[in-house]
């Protein structure tokens, strides 16, 4: 018996192992290859930085249009942090108070956009914005709207959750000492949603950062063209490794991002006395507890 | 528009009558608002345009904003398309691919999530570390490894020559664009499938299988029915994006004939201009997905509640 469940457990360990080969060496070797000395993407040349920085004209540093690129995105994820972050933990404080009929709404309306197709949230800003709203651009203002309106909903959901944990004794103990409503809020609740703050921060940067489909449908073309946009546009064409250095830049991007997230998360979790660190600042941006 | 304005404001004065303090309505009220104008309105916009008129010189769409006198004229014809007419074929292949992709992610996903919650041990965190990192890479990157790799002298296809396979991988393959939808979303499925299994109360299991329940029996019995709701719940979350999918397929595989739901949307919108057609398959698509979607809220609604109790 115990012999068969090993014999499982190794295959199973196997497929596991599998997996995680699968995921991951594919993407490893477009990043070698943004390293390659020649024009090609698939046959290695030898080794050189000409795609990232040496070409004058091609490497993904001095060429004007992926500088613009790298630019209107990162101008874009950081538009969106402003605006959404205040909303969302508004937002997210607001629609876990409010009771009755109208709760339902909020929250049904603040769920919604979590899990409907990025492409109908699109389709249906573009016509908005072409046919309704026409005082707003296609372009940045339009990209920055609909990232926002997109990405709303993952700060509402990660703050909610902090406040979940924290529950309402605090609040209540602040209250009973003579504080005022508003001075408990100030005071005693937000400093405490810090964590939930900085993983939407990093969770936010990351999606729009990565944005494919809001953006490309609401952009005005090259004044608006953002990194996955000039990415999505050149994978089929005839594009030199330049375009694997531009995709690894944007995947070390948000990696960096990731990783200062944590290490913020769990040095908070460390000075403020909650246990948990690096196990907890994960499950604080991935929403999953381990 | 007075009215709407109207209904509007009495709503959210409501808000505060529920006898809940002005503050926490105050809270809600900036994002609800930001919700109604750009998700719940353009929606109705969606509609307008859909059921709207074609201008008969520039040919654009025009949208009727009174819901009294939409014209369904355009609407039953892409209907018709859909069910029996050229559009058809999209919409069995959308319904076939997605399908196919979804069994095969759980096929693979599923002993996985399985692992990691029950046997990982030591390693646990490092596997789950492993797994989450997919989740960070950029989708169109980890398309574009693929089709590096899948191109004619990509380092697959000449692995695969060794064994005399010489295959055209990017060149309208169904199968290309399947396996890249279940390498492109499978991620999204293990982690809530693992969330689901690390949650379960594993002594019942262990309880049937003390009571003479052979595991296969035990898996059956106990463990899928404990965690079916999360099982479906997963499942819808993959579901619903890759319905919407157009890109996978656009840079996998760019022909015709593995065009889903989504590369009709996307050319109806932004290749050729024939905004109503592209409104009316995008109403097409929600009102398929709405059944799943609601269905997903009202299971993770009452996860919440039992989480919040």
């Amino acid at each position: 018996m115990a012999h068969a469940t090993n014999h499982r457990n190794l295959s199973l360990k196997f497929l596991i192992w599998g997996y995680i080969i699968w995921s991951l060496v594919p993407v490893l070797i477009a990043v070698i290859y943004s390293f390659n000395d020649g024009r090609s993407r698939t046959v290695w040349q030898g080794f050189s930085l000409r795609w990232w920085i040496t070409d004058p004209y091609a490497s993904i540093f001095r060429n004007d249009e992926t500088r613009n690129a790298i630019s209107n995105s990162l101008v874009l994820a950081f538009a969106t942090i402003l605006v959404v972050t205040p909303l969302g933990i508004a937002l997210a404080i607001g629609s876990q108070r409010i009771r009755g009929r109208s709760a339902n709404f909020v929250q049904g309306l603040t769920s919604t956009p979590l899990i409907t197709p990025e492409i109908v949230v699109g389709a249906a800003l573009l016509l908005t914005f072409t046919r309704l709203f026409t005082a707003v651009p296609l372009g940045f203002v339009a990209q920055l709207l609909g990232n926002v309106t997109f990405s709303l909903a993952s700060v509402v959901v990660i703050v909610r959750a902090r406040l979940v944990s924290i529950g309402a004794s605090f609040e209540e103990a602040a209250r009973d000492l003579g504080a005022t409503r508003w001075q408990a809020l100030r005071f005693v609740l937000l400093p405490m949603l810090w964590p939930s703050v900085m993983a939407s921060l990093v969770v936010v940067f990351a999606t729009v950062i990565d944005d494919f489909v809001i953006t490309s449908f609401l952009s005005a073309g090259v004044s608006s063209e953002t990194v996955p946009l000039r990415i999505y546009s050149s994978v089929r064409g005839g594009a030199t490794p330049a375009l694997n250095a531009l995709a690894t830049l944007l995947v070390l991007t948000s990696f960096a991002v990731l990783i200062i997230g944590l290490f913020g998360l769990s040095t908070w979790r460390k000075r403020h006395g909650e246990r948990g660190g690096l196990r907890a600042a994960l499950a604080d941006v991935t929403q999953i507890n381990s | 528009m007075a009215r709407p304005m109207d209904t509007l404001y009495r709503w959210l004065t409501q808000i505060k009558l529920n006898k809940s303090p002005r503050l926490w309505a105050g809270f809600a009220i900036p994002g609800t608002v930001w919700l109604i104008v750009l998700f719940a309105i353009p929606f109705y916009a969606v509609a307008c345009v859909a059921f709207g008129t074609i201008d008969p010189v520039f040919r654009d769409a025009v949208p009727q904003w009174n819901p009294l006198s939409w014209n369904f004229v355009q609407a039953q014809q892409i209907f018709t398309s859909l069910a029996t007419g050229p559009l058809q074929g999209v919409a069995i292949r959308t319904v076939v691919y997605v399908v196919c992709a979804m069994s095969l992610s759980f096929v693979i996903g599923f002993p996985i999530a399985y692992f990691l919650a029950r046997h990982a041990g030591k390693r646990k965190i490092l596997l789950l570390v492993l797994i989450i990192v997919p989740f960070w890479v950029n989708y169109l990157m980890r398309m574009l490894a693929w089709v590096n790799l899948l191109s004619v002298d990509g380092l697959f296809t000449r692995f695969m020559r060794i064994f005399g396979v010489n295959y055209n991988w990017l060149d309208g393959s169904p199968i290309t664009v399947i396996l890249g939808l279940v390498y492109g979303y499978i991620p999204f499925l293990i982690l809530p499938l693992y969330a689901t299994l690390e949650r379960l109360d594993w002594r019942l299991v262990d309880a049937a299988r003390d009571l003479g329940a052979n595991s296969r029996q035990a898996f059956r019995l106990v463990t899928l029915p404990m965690s079916k709701a999360g099982l479906v719940a997963a499942g819808i979350l993959i579901a619903l994006p890759m319905f919407g999918d157009y890109y996978t397929n656009d840079l996998l595989s760019r022909s015709p004939s593995t065009e889903m739901i989504g590369n009709q949307i996307d050319f109806f919108l932004n290749a050729s201009s024939q905004p109503q057609n592209g409104a009316l398959l995008v109403l097409a698509l929600s009102l398929f997905l709405l059944l799943f979607m609601s269905f997903y809220l009202r299971s993770t609604r009452q996860q919440t509640r039992q989480v919040t109790r």
